[in-house]
């Protein structure tokens, strides 16, 4: 297996053993950009328990997560298994109620603060 | 490493002509926008499918010299 396709697997591991994945720069507790601090405040309020992946200190994720999701940048949330999108996405559904019918439709528990 | 705001504008219109785009630089560093775009072919799309047009719109770009690009998607 390549070097790619093994990362690839990696991922799939990720978001399959856990209902919301963040892959983002830094840690839950120490974002270190601001898009990524942006989404873990949204996933925070909504009291959703998540795994964090810190892209920096990955950098095979880093890598070929951008081609995985067909997207260019970080952060990237999945939820079961499904890209939901990058900062401006979660946050623009957050506003406006999308995320959490999104979450509800995936069974996935939150409660928002 | 920076992108002006015009030459953005250019490419997305060149992938998308029926769009309308607006571009505000948020710093005045050449580095962090906000762009709003609208057009046709968002019809139908998820916001990430929206979102992925003008990601292959500018070829590469985004995530390498243009660091922050915060998009709003419409259909007009």
């Amino acid at each position: 297996m390549s070097e790619k396709e093994q990362t690839f697997e990696r991922i799939r591991e990720e978001v399959g053993s856990n209902d919301v994945v963040l892959f983002m720069k830094g840690t839950p507790v120490f974002p270190q950009c601001g898009f990524s601090a942006t989404v873990v405040q949204v996933l925070s309020r909504l009291g959703l328990k998540f795994k964090g992946v810190d892209i920096l200190s990955d950098p095979a994720i880093r890598t070929h997560l951008k081609e995985f999701s067909d997207w260019p940048t970080f952060p990237q949330l999945y939820v079961k298994g499904e890209f939901v999108g990058g900062c401006d996405i979660v946050r623009e559904m957050y506003q406006n109620g999308e995320l959490q019918d999104y979450l509800k439709q995936k069974g996935v528990a939150y409660q928002e603060a | 490493m920076a992108m002006h705001a015009s030459e953005i504008e250019a490419m997305i219109k060149e992938a998308l002509p029926d769009a309308q785009v607006q571009i505000d630089d948020l710093r005045g560093d050449g580095d962090h926008y906000a762009a709003t775009v609208i057009s046709t072919a968002f019809a139908g799309k998820t916001r990430v499918q929206q979102h992925q047009l003008v990601y292959a719109a500018l070829k590469g770009r985004m995530g390498g010299v243009l660091h922050a690009l915060a998009l709003t998607t419409k259909t007009p």
